[in-house]
């Protein structure tokens, strides 16, 4: 189960991240996580929406530069090694991991973890062969 | 062979292209009669002409071959200046029927004048150029220069109806419009600077009008300066055949001289603008084929004759013959002005090389800003690119190397280390009419 992120470039300049916020805001758009990447020059902002394809159609009206990319999101347990456990498998399957976040789901005793690996479906069959809970949309999402 | 053109009644060529194809020899006697008329006609009426003339003990009898022209004194664009708005004109108010303007960004213009058979003559070469662009009765030309004192809009467009083609003067801007125009009216050239159609090919795209598709073939664009690697991203985007066209104010305006349908340099209309190329420090002519400023004397102005008016523009005069049988001369294109030239920590930096070296990258990029600033004493150099969408990434290494190749691009260009700032598509101002790509605050 794969799901949909947005990436957006952020433009290092004042008001460029209010101006992506207000537009999700303003299409009633909850932001689930994200996370910014950021270098001297420039930032890349990703985040994780259920309306994803409105999202990206209004962010894109409002000149920004949008690319959807899937993402595994796995399920863990909010607890020492809940990660090491998970990041145990995708080496062993030999599978990159391009970079990863995670947030905590609904104040439950469960995290999420949001990859980007070089090869999705190859890391989700690992995972789920371990009996890892990959999440798809509609749990993510409720 | 050149009856043959005119016969064939697919050919390209009109009889208004005639003195195009004059013998060398006749050519050359008529530019050396004219050029004796002119430097009497101005010695005569010109106070500052005559006083150069004088510190420099030429007299207009001293013209006895075309080679004399280099015992004539030079001007510059502060002679302009400093007889604002009259002082350089050579007949009076009576005869003028038109002025024109340079969109000049500091100070005053540059002012110039026509009587009505310079506006005639000024026609002729317009249409001379239109012509050499394969346009006829039948063509519609939508003209996107601006009209006003910019000698680009009315230029074009008496040139155009004078031609005999159809005529839309929609002027500067409006995109939308003027690509809703393209589309009904089904145009087949348009004539603006090479900046405002990237921007209408952008435009275009936005309003799901694939340029591609509609009857327009031809563009005629000039004003600024702009590189083959520009024209190649023009056409792929847009399949029409794009022509050099050049021209300044001071000597008329656009049809100084025409790229023809073989683009290899541009024909200059030499019995009428006849060319020099000078050492731009000694201001000794140098031979054709040798790189230099480009130097002017409008043989046949009357208004306001200019001779051997300094353009600031490099070119080489290219002295072999052209193969679509034009006997007129060539200039290589204006890829620079020594106007434009930075000198960043010493070294000579051409914003054309720039432009060359964004558009050699993958996935081209033709939109961009130069800004040159100081730090510590130090010239810094950053060019600003927007990217294209396909080249955004979620991964900052995938951009690092896009930024990595474009600095690489320009570096190995220039020689010089370049930040590169990677910018939203749009972000970047659009210009309707000549493009301001550089900003130096170096002196501010």
């Amino acid at each position: 189960m794969k799901i949909q992120q947005l990436a957006i470039f952020l433009q290092n300049k004042p008001g460029h991240l209010s101006g992506i916020c207000k537009t999700l805001a303003d299409n009633d758009i909850n932001i689930v996580t994200l996370s910014l990447a950021d270098t001297q020059q420039f930032g890349i902002l990703r985040v994780i929406v259920k309306e994803w394809e409105l999202a990206a159609q209004k962010l894109e009206e409002a000149g920004y530069l949008v690319q959807l990319r899937e993402v595994v999101a796995v399920e863990v347990d909010d607890e020492p090694g809940g990660m090491h456990k998970i990041v145990e498998i995708i080496g062993a399957a030999n599978v990159n991991i391009e970079y990863v976040y995670a947030f905590t789901f609904h104040k439950s005793s469960r995290a999420v973890l949001v990859f980007r690996f070089d090869d999705p479906d190859k890391a989700a069959d690992a995972l789920r062969e371990a009996n890892i809970n990959v999440l798809a949309e509609i749990e993510l999402f409720g | 062979m050149n009856a043959n053109y005119w016969n064939d009644q697919n050919s390209p060529v009109m009889p208004i292209s005639a003195p195009d194809f004059m013998p060398l020899n006749h050519l050359q006697q008529l530019q050396l009669y004219r050029l004796q008329q002119l430097v009497k006609f101005t010695y005569e009426r010109v106070e500052l002409f005559r006083d150069r003339c004088k510190e420099s003990g030429v007299k207009p009898e001293h013209i006895k071959k075309l080679e004399d022209i280099s015992l004539l004194p030079t001007f510059t664009k502060t002679d302009l200046r400093n007889t604002y708005p009259f002082g350089l004109f050579a007949t009076p108010m009576s005869e003028i029927v038109r002025f024109h303007a340079s969109s000049g960004t500091t100070g005053k213009p540059i002012v110039v004048a026509y009587t009505q058979n310079d506006l005639r003559l000024w026609s002729e070469c317009i249409q001379r150029a239109l012509a050499a662009c394969g346009l006829s009765s039948g063509d519609i030309i939508q003209n996107a220069y601006g009209y006003g004192l910019f000698t680009g809009g009315l230029g074009l467009h008496q040139g155009a109806t004078d031609l005999g083609l159809t005529v839309v003067p929609v002027s500067g801007g409006n995109t939308e419009r003027q690509i809703m125009l393209m589309r009904d009216f089904g145009t087949t050239a348009i004539s603006c600077t090479p900046s405002y159609f990237l921007h209408l090919i952008e435009a275009a795209k936005a309003q799901n009008v694939d340029l591609r598709e509609l009857p327009l073939r031809a563009g005629i664009f000039g004003a600024e300066p702009w590189t083959d690697e520009m024209r190649r991203h023009i056409e792929m985007e847009s399949d029409i055949e794009a022509f050099d066209i050049y021209g300044l104010t001071e000597i008329c305006g656009p049809g100084v001289g025409i790229e023809c349908c073989k683009h290899e340099g541009l024909h200059i209309f030499e019995d009428h603008f006849y060319p020099e190329i000078l050492d731009p420090d000694t201001l000794e002519p140098l031979p054709d084929g040798e790189e230099g400023e480009l130097v002017f004397t409008t043989l046949t102005k009357q208004a306001m004759p200019m001779i051997r008016y300094r353009t600031r523009d490099l070119s080489v005069i290219l002295p072999e013959p052209c193969s679509c049988g034009r006997h007129i001369r060539r200039i290589q294109r204006i890829h620079a002005r020594t106007d434009d030239m930075l000198i960043i920590r010493g070294i000579n930096v051409f914003p054309s090389q720039i432009e060359a070296s964004l558009l050699s990258v993958s996935g081209a990029m033709p939109h961009y800003a130069i800004i040159v600033s100081r730090e510590n004493n130090l010239d810094k150099l950053e060019v600003q690119v927007e990217f294209p969408r396909e080249k955004f990434s979620d991964k900052i290494s995938e951009i690092e190397k896009l930024r990595g190749q474009i600095g690489d691009a320009i570096q190995r260009t220039i020689n010089l280390a370049v930040t590169v700032t990677l910018a939203e598509p749009n972000s970047l101002p659009r210009s309707e009419g000549k493009a301001r790509r550089v900003t130096d605050l170096r002196n501010k």
